[in-house]
């Protein structure tokens, strides 16, 4: 136990003797609403932990531009056995795979692992003791995560197609709307976590089972094309797989991904309200 | 002061499962005063107060905290009610003066977090983050989020649990300046010295019950049934003997004869009745001890039927 260096406060400060819990003047009252707050100081709380700012928002980036620098088979055909995966290059292949990384890793861990926290060490707790209540965290903790995914997806875009020039997706509009399925339906699957886990420790366990066995089947070791037919099968009915197959689909102008859609909008549809249903606040 | 009660709590009910948590407690807190909800680990005071704040539905009995309902006017109660719960941390990367300013964007009229740093001691500390803080430094914090809403009432639960005894003495003086500040306050304590100092009004609870209400000196007043007076005789006297004299003797609950000496057990004018006595079976003694209840000893007599020693025990070995 250590003790506290500070000074005890023997004379009466001076905010009590003008009468203390005073309001505060009129200029320090200006401010955002308590979202908007709660926002800043998430995203203040992200950027301020570099492990998690780095696995977060660089983690995509720093992987593809590697891989493509580095990689032999970056600049072969992604899939000669396949006449449209013959057209683009190995690292525009894995284009799509990063893509669905940067959305498991900030849906599956950091957002599960922060909320799980926040209901470990009673944040939520203390939150429900005032007027704004939890519930508003939870929104902040999501959009400052979205925001993150936005700015770690957008830099490995940006390093993919500047620095390993890959090539442009046939149809932009289908994989951005893959994309926004994925999101919906990992960030479903994380919030089943964060809902439930009672410690860091346990979201971190689940998150990162969960996290591992989409990577897997959304084909960062090994790229699907080349997987087995059966588990190219299972990819098709989980989130990440389904993202993966969805976007490469998109990428190389193949038909409309409408079952890989379905699916993601399907875990998207359950998975989230049930996670409001089952939430635990403390 | 004649107003209504700050807190006006009858017959408050909580179970967990086949846990019975609170059994029936009754409150009355007035405006202005530092109350005090004394009881062991267990005894249902955390669970009392989350009833009071809103924070949980009671199976029974009514409450009422400045003229709203928690169960129904939550919300609205927050506003006006300050909050400091055990074990509520923040997030390890936020600073104090960052957390003072978000909590203070949640109340329509909030205090000044400078005023509060000041008040609290923590103003070196502004920039300073949560997990760089020492425990006590902590608790400030976690008072001064309790108090930015300016409240009315502050409920502040084991403030100083884990605090080493010089932490402890600093955060005392800080519940002292809010309730100078014009704050009503409950403060939730398994400690003895803390409530006995602090307080105006205790109530003792005990296996979710009230089982004694009043000043610290009425508590003690209260316990005085264990008051024990040791008196041995000048020369040796049959047991019997001085059993006997006791008899009839007002205040006197229970009389043994241990190693010679008569222990006497029992409250009112116990030493005056004893002795008096004695004197008149011509027993004589010039060694008399009496040992005085304290709070402590209060709490024992007062709460012994329910729980087990030990959570007191761990007040003296927690420093």
């Amino acid at each position: 136990m250590t003790t506290t260096p500070t000074t005890t406060p023997t004379t009466t400060p001076a905010a009590v003797r003008r009468g203390a819990l005073a309001p505060a003047p009129a200029a320090a009252q200006r401010r955002g609403g308590a979202l908007v707050r709660m926002i800043v100081s998430e995203a203040r709380l992200l950027v301020r932990d570099p492990a998690a700012a780095f696995f977060s928002l660089g983690f995509p980036v720093v992987l593809i531009t590697v891989l493509g620098l580095v990689m032999p088979w970056s600049d072969d055909p992604f899939n000669d056995q396949d006449p449209l995966l013959a057209q683009i290059s190995g690292i525009t292949g894995y284009t799509p795979i990063v893509l669905s990384l940067a959305i498991a890793t900030i849906g599956l861990s950091s957002f599960p692992v922060t909320v799980a926290t926040y209901r470990q060490r009673g944040v939520l707790r203390r939150l429900s003791t005032t007027p704004v209540g939890p519930a508003r965290l939870l929104v902040a903790q999501v959009l400052v995560n979205l925001g993150a995914l936005v700015v770690a997806a957008a830099l490995a875009l940006v390093s993919a197609v500047v620095v390993l020039d890959i090539d442009l997706p046939r149809q932009p509009w289908t994989v951005a709307l893959a994309f926004l399925l994925a999101v919906l339906s990992v960030f479903g699957l994380g919030a089943l976590i964060a809902a439930r886990a009672a410690t860091t420790g346990a979201a971190n366990g689940l998150g990162m089972t969960a996290y591992f066995v989409s990577l897997f089947f959304a084909g960062v070791w090994m790229p699907l094309p080349i997987m087995p037919e059966v588990v190219q099968t299972i990819a098709t009915y989980l989130p990440l797989g389904a993202a993966t197959q969805a976007m490469t689909d998109a990428w190389v102008g193949a038909p409309f991904p409408t079952q890989q859609m379905v699916v993601m909008a399907l875990w998207a549809a359950v998975a989230t309200p049930v996670a409001v249903r089952i939430f635990r606040w403390s | 002061m004649s107003s209504t009660p700050v807190i006006l709590a009858e017959h408050l009910r909580k179970s967990y499962g086949t846990t019975h948590a609170v059994r029936d407690v009754s409150l009355s807190v007035e405006r202005g005063e530092i109350y005090g909800v004394l009881g062991r680990n267990g005894a249902g005071k955390t669970t009392t107060v989350e009833m009071i704040a809103g924070l949980r539905r009671p199976d029974g009995g009514t409450v009422s905290v400045l003229g709203l309902d928690p169960t129904t006017q939550a919300a609205a109660l927050h506003e006006k009610v300050g909050l400091q719960l055990q074990e509520s941390a923040l997030p390890d990367r936020l600073r104090v003066l960052e957390a003072l300013e978000l909590y203070a964007s949640f109340y329509a009229a909030p205090a000044d977090p400078a005023d509060l740093l000041d008040l609290l001691g923590l103003t070196a500390k502004r920039d300073a983050a949560f997990k760089d803080l020492s425990g006590g430094q902590k608790q400030r914090l976690s008072v001064a989020l309790a108090l930015v809403g300016r409240p009315e009432l502050a409920i502040l639960d084991e403030l100083t649990t884990g605090l080493d005894p010089h932490a402890r003495r600093e955060t005392w003086a800080v519940v002292e300046a809010i309730r100078d500040a014009g704050v009503t306050i409950v403060l939730v304590t398994h400690l003895m010295e803390e409530a006995e100092r602090l307080c105006d009004r205790i109530a003792l609870i005990a296996g979710g019950r009230v089982a004694a209400v009043g000043t610290p000196d009425q508590i003690v007043e209260l316990a005085q049934g264990e008051h024990v007076l040791r008196v041995r005789p000048d020369v040796p006297v049959a047991d019997g003997v001085l059993l006997g004299a006791l008899a009839g003797v007002p205040g006197v609950r229970e009389a043994v004869v241990e190693d010679r000496a008569l222990v006497v057990r029992g409250g009112g004018a116990l030493v005056q009745g004893v002795l008096v006595a004695l004197a008149r079976h011509d027993v004589t003694t010039h060694d008399v001890r009496l040992e005085r209840a304290s709070l402590e000893d209060a709490f024992v007599s007062l709460t012994g039927a329910e729980g087990t020693e030990p959570e007191l025990a761990t007040t003296a070995a927690e420093v």
